[in-house]
């Protein structure tokens, strides 16, 4: 079996104007949601008490806002979680006057009104940590793509680096993007998945660039934008199976790992999809720009300068 | 062309068996057990210890499926949870205090993979087994604070005593001001205090008339104490989780001023919190030598019984000489006349009077160092005063050695300055989520696994079916390596297997593809295969090292189950380049590489 049979090269290079300002107009659009919705971070980032309970029977959640603005929580977060069994409860830092002790308060006053209360899961992050953590991720962020930079300058050349961490941080900004734009809650696990989808889509980029430097060594006497044209359609059958099997694991996890994973799967979900977008359709073009071109890599055979002695 | 030499197929199958063995013992899971720790260091886990384990269980006819001895512990396991409780109770109440009996998971693999192999089961997070979590700020300015706040104490006694004149010590934050009249006092008082106080740097200014002597913390002093106060703090926590009965807690050190505690299993969180924050304190006593004690008899009027560390009984007398709050400092040491190991204590200005008086009129008497917590007292130490000590240092030698010594000088300081402690982060999953969640993260990686393998099957065939064996064989590898190495494995890190898996096929697909490009310009099969494999490896080192970077990336910077994932991303790598490439070509040679004529392959 085979899905792609494609006898010419698809003239990608040729719609290159058109594909960088979708890019540049999808790019604008999630750093525009992200300025002005700005990311829902979870209870890892902003600190805070987040606590996960489960009745034998189906909850009321009304009750349970009862129960907790009895004690003084009245600005709490409560929601059913995955089932109609499950309640999740989020108290903001600010109403949290206990610290670590809120989490027993609040299961003695929900175990008044109903017995079977189970506490599955309490998570407690004081301010400290959360500032930590947003420092230790945008260093991560960071070496990761100077890493990545870094990486390509030695196995290809600078061009190649810029092109394919502003391609993939294009991506970066994409998922965030969406997570603004949805106000999904965005915790440490999907801060996990975009650093994973950093290093994964880049795969993408360099994929299609090893080709381009294949193709500069064989096909001497083409046009540089033919060669990307026939590096691209080359790795296009590779580049879609490759993402449609990580995709299938991905999917797998986004409808059966729980909610803890739902998320976490969905930023994989968009960081793959739009990583097979710009790895072809803004890398290469952005390569072009910069002007790349075949002495890039066949060094021209250096003229024997005369030398004169003394 | 397309052959491996012997070795290669042998080094291969090699990696294949010992991660088929390792992977193993995953597959038993785990039973109910009950593990036994002696608390105190008199005390060894050696075969008496389970012999007697084996007996109070047959007395109370409950038969464990096991009983084994490692170094520290004995453990038995038994059929069911019911069961492991009884056992609990049962041995708790006939061994006593001296030892801890807590409850435990064990794996059901045969004996010998552990005592052959050393393989044992992935070691599960606190979010697969359940448990607690808590991360503790120790408040390292209050330590400074206090150790500054006794140096200013010190500095008036020193001057008193030295018969220098001054007209104050004041305490600013950080600085220590002492004014004196005029130059002279000073240049004396500062000589004097510069000997006396060797943490602490000393400049003098004048200003309105007076003579000041200003100091503060040395750079290196404050480290000193801060360091001191993060190994008192972890020694004092791992006392107290003795006292919960938790298998396998982790107390950790993490960063400066950070200590990490993981309980797993620990369901009753409210205690858990409530003796992790309970402060210890710290008496001095005289030990009453003139009354014997019988076993069972009433301690005499005024006196009390307490325990040593050995277990033997002391009858110490009910008037405190001193209180911990007067222990500056408790280092370990050597006697400086006959080499011995010994603990150097400073009390501060009124710990220093008080003990005066108390060693001038006890010449030749014990005094005891008895440690509260719980409401429960021990006797550190019960040295002899041998003479009169002023001046508020105490040296406790004889009788112990360096590690008693380091012992007793951080149980000492434990008592005593403990900095305060604040848990700025805690994460409890019930046992019932942490099932769940196994359940789930297994789930994912099974489903999407047979998807890719019914896919790659159908579209690439034999090599396909190659493909899904060499995956198979790096899931293998994978959780071999996770099993040796006992890392760590978190939600997270699962969600790491699933994703690793659909990432690795991808070297897969790079070579199947450039076989099949090879084939369709016309190259040979043996050749197209040979071709194939060759080109695809640099392509796949390169896009495998661009991932490795995020995963070293996360590892450095992620914490807790991020950096789970993390391990699990860059282990995964590395199984995938080997499986993808070794494995594959492997299976690929032993199916076409053999005959000499080769006119088709089913690749789709």
């Amino acid at each position: 079996m085979e899905f792609f049979k494609i006898k010419k090269d698809i003239p990608f290079m040729s719609y290159g104007k058109v594909t960088t300002s979708i890019s540049l107009v999808t790019f604008l659009l999630a750093v525009f949601f992200l300025a002005t919705k700005g990311l829902n971070f979870g209870v890892d980032f902003t600190g805070g008490t987040v606590m996960e309970v489960h009745y034998a029977q189906p909850a009321d959640i009304n009750k349970v806002r009862e129960q907790l603005a009895g004690v003084g929580l009245k600005d709490s977060l409560v929601q059913n979680f995955g089932s109609s069994h499950d309640v999740l409860i989020q108290v903001p830092l600010k109403q949290n006057t206990m610290g670590a002790k809120l989490s027993e308060h609040v299961v003695e006053a929900l175990r008044q009104q109903d017995a079977s209360v189970e506490l599955r899961r309490v998570e407690f992050v004081g301010p400290q940590v959360g500032k930590d953590l947003v420092e230790n991720g945008a260093m991560a962020l960071l070496l990761v793509s100077l890493g990545i930079v870094g990486y390509l300058w030695i196995r290809f050349e600078w061009k190649f680096g810029l092109a394919a961490i502003i391609a993939n941080l294009h991506d970066v900004v994409i998922i965030l993007g969406f997570f603004a734009f949805f106000q999904w809650e965005f915790s440490l696990s999907v801060l996990a998945a975009v650093l994973a989808v950093l290093g994964y889509s880049v795969n993408e980029s360099v994929v299609v660039f090893d080709r381009i430097r294949e193709n500069f060594k064989k096909m001497r006497k083409t046009e540089v934008a033919e060669i990307i044209d026939n590096a691209i359609t080359r790795t296009m059958s590779r580049t879609i199976i490759t993402h449609a099997s990580t995709q299938m694991m991905v999917t797998a996890m986004l409808f059966l790992g729980g909610e803890t994973l739902h998320y976490f799967a969905l930023a994989l979900t968009i960081g793959i999809l739009f990583s097979i977008y710009s790895s072809v359709l803004v890398a290469s073009p952005l390569l072009m720009m910069f002007g790349v071109s075949r002495e890039d890599f066949i060094k021209p055979e250096k003229t024997e300068a005369e030398e004169v002695l003394p | 062309m397309n052959q491996y030499p012997l070795w290669k197929y042998l080094l291969i199958l090699i990696a294949l068996l010992l991660g088929l063995v390792y992977t193993l013992p995953n597959f038993y899971g785990e039973a109910p057990a009950v593990q036994v720790l002696p608390l105190r260091s008199s005390l060894k886990a050696d075969t008496a210890l389970m012999e007697r384990v084996e007996q109070t269980l047959q007395t109370a006819q409950l038969t464990p499926d096991v009983v084994s001895l490692d170094a520290t512990s004995v453990k038995a396991r038994f059929a069911d949870t019911d069961t492991q409780i009884k056992a609990k109770d049962v041995l708790q109440a006939q061994l006593g205090e001296d030892y801890m009996v807590a409850l435990n998971l064990l794996s059901r693999s045969p004996q010998w993979l552990p005592d052959y192999f050393n393989a044992l089961p992935m070691y599960l997070g606190l979010d697969l087994r359940g448990g607690v979590h808590f991360l503790m700020q120790v408040d390292m300015k209050g330590a400074l604070d206090k150790a500054l706040e006794s140096s200013s104490g010190d500095i008036r006694s020193t001057l008193r005593e030295a018969n220098i004149p001054y007209s104050g010590v004041n305490r600013d934050s950080n600085v220590i001001t002492t004014k004196f009249r005029d130059a002279e006092a000073r240049s004396k008082g500062e000589s004097e205090l510069k000997q006396r106080f060797g943490g602490l740097e000393f400049n003098s200014s004048e200003a309105g008339g007076d003579y000041l002597l200003q100091a503060r913390l040395k750079q290196q002093e404050q480290l000193r104490i801060q360091e001191a106060a993060i190994q008192q703090n972890l020694v004092t926590l791992r006392n107290r989780v003795n006292e919960l009965g938790v298998a396998e807690p982790v107390i950790q050190q993490q960063g400066a001023d950070r200590i990490v505690v993981q309980l797993p299993g620990v369901q009753d969180t409210a205690r858990a919190k409530e003796i992790l924050g309970r402060t210890a304190t710290l008496e001095v006593r005289l030990v009453d030598d003139e009354h014997q004690i019988g076993s069972g008899a009433v301690a005499p009027f005024g006196t009390e019984i307490f325990k040593d560390s050995d277990g033997s009984l002391l009858l110490v007398k009910k008037s405190v000489i001193l209180t911990g709050e007067r222990i500056d400092d408790a280092q370990p040491g050597f006697d400086s006349r006959n080499n011995e190991p010994a603990v150097h204590i400073n009390l501060d200005a009124v710990g220093a009077r008080k003990f005066k008086e108390a060693t001038r009129e006890n010449v030749g008497k014990r005094m005891a160092i008895i440690l509260f917590e719980k409401g429960r007292g021990e006797v550190v130490t019960a040295p002899v005063i041998r003479e009169e000590i002023g001046g508020g240092r105490v040296q406790i030698s004889g009788r112990m050695n360096t590690t008693e010594a380091n012992d007793t000088a951080l149980l000492l300081r434990a008592g005593a300055l403990a900095a305060p402690m604040e848990i700025i982060e805690e994460r409890t999953v019930g046992p019932s989520l942490g099932a769940d969640n196994i359940k789930r993260g297994f789930d994912s990686t099974k489903i999407g696994f047979i998807a890719i393998a019914i896919f790659m099957i159908i579209y690439y065939l034999m090599f396909g079916t190659v493909s899904v064996l060499a995956l198979g064989a790096n899931l293998l590898l994978l959780v071999a390596l996770l099993s040796m190495m006992q890392a760590t494995l978190t939600l997270p890190g699962m969600a790491g297997i699933a994703l690793t898996l659909g990432m690795a096929i991808d070297a897969n697909v790079l070579i199947n593809e450039r076989i099949r490009e090879e084939l369709r310009n016309g190259v040979p099969p043996q050749a197209a295969i040979h071709a194939g494999y060759e080109n695809a490896f640099a392509t796949i080192l390169d896009s495998n090292i661009t991932t490795l970077i995020a995963g070293i990336a996360l590892f450095m910077f992620g914490s807790g189950p991020i950096k789970g994932f993390a391990v699990v991303l860059c282990l995964g790598i590395l199984t995938s380049m080997f499986s993808a490439v070794m494995v594959s070509r492997m299976l690929v040679n032993l199916i076409y590489g053999r005959k000499a004529r080769l006119s088709k392959v089913a690749i789709g």
